[in-house]
């Protein structure tokens, strides 16, 4: 039963969401206009928290369930690719209010026209497979 | 404790989860990050046949489509039995702004006149479409979205991630600040 567990992590991090309200089209409205602290303060908690918790797995070289000591790999350093697709992921994601995890989230909650939002995102990631060659990365 | 949950969680306890989230999966032997499954979808489907970005063992991926299913599940959920019926309590100056590109408030979570199903019209279609499209490319093209750069590239220190972060908050201030105005 190894997909339990992901199964029950996604259910948290769905509930999270919706409670949360990151998957607000009017909470990340009110983050891009600067109206409030609410989306800051998830974000910074999670980044500061998550950078504490992966300096202790690396100090102590902590190894996962499978007994495999825990690697984090580095991204790769080739920095077109991170400034324009991320440009082009913060226009779509101003646009709709939703990020790839939130668009699922809120088909669940019941939002069932985020599904036109979930093809159009797997439509353009098909586009990035078939001109990803001809792009600067 | 019901009660309790019902609430909008605070932001310092939502982070909180985020973290944890991240972590466990780390501990799991894997890592966060959400937009990976539109490549492992389109993989599904039988794309790597012709393109050779899908042609890889989406079977290995499949513990992330299994957290995909969960997020649904848990939307669900707190659409449900973890709804409080209470507004969402927007900030004024917020909402005075969406007044001026004509979107009204509803208390909702999503604005009704752009998702809900009884306003699907021809351009809330194309606009859905659009930024689904932007976010699909535009995340594979960075390598990473919300999660996988944000959170987890952020954590482990990545200034590659903070350099495409920097770039969707850009991207997300030309949509809000340059383009709305023209939109709607």
């Amino acid at each position: 039963m190894k997909a339990l567990r992901f199964i029950l992590a996604g259910i948290v991090f769905g509930n999270v969401m919706i409670k949360s309200e990151a998957v607000s089209w009017y909470r990340i409205q009110e983050m891009f206009r600067f109206q409030s602290f609410h989306m800051y303060g998830i974000i910074g908690t999670a980044v500061i928290l998550g950078i504490i918790a992966v300096y202790i797995i690396k100090k102590l070289k902590i190894r996962d369930i499978e007994g495999e000591l825990i690697s984090l790999p580095d991204k790769d350093k080739q920095w077109t690719k991170y400034i324009l697709g991320g440009l082009i992921f913060g226009l779509g994601w101003a646009l709709t209010g939703a990020c790839p995890g939130p668009m699922f989230v809120n088909i669940g909650y019941g939002y069932l026209s985020m599904i036109i939002v979930v093809g159009g995102a797997l439509l353009g990631t098909y586009i990035y497979g078939v001109l990803r060659n001809r792009l600067p990365h | 404790m019901l009660q309790l949950l019902r609430q909008p969680w605070p932001w310092y306890a939502s982070g909180t989860i985020i973290a944890a989230i991240m972590v466990t999966l780390i501990l799991f032997g894997k890592s966060f990050g959400f937009s990976s499954n539109l490549r492992t979808i389109c993989a599904m489907a039988g794309a790597g046949k012709k393109i050779s970005f899908f042609d890889f063992n989406w079977r290995s991926q499949k513990w992330n489509l299994y957290f995909l299913a969960g997020a649904v599940i848990g939307g669900f959920i707190a659409g449900t039995f973890l709804k409080n019926g209470q507004p969402l309590q927007l900030s004024a100056a917020t909402i005075t702004d969406l007044k001026a590109l004509g979107i009204r408030f509803d208390g909702q979570l999503e604005p009704g006149q752009l998702f809900g199903l009884q306003s699907l019209n021809l351009k809330n279609i194309l606009l859905m479409l659009t930024g689904g499209l932007l976010i699909g490319f535009g995340t594979r093209y960075a390598g990473g979205c919300t999660s996988g750069h944000a959170i987890s590239g952020l954590s482990n220190l990545q200034l590659p991630s903070l350099v495409a972060v920097i770039g969707f908050f850009a991207g997300g201030l030309i949509m809000t600040h340059l383009l709305f105005p023209l939109i709607f």
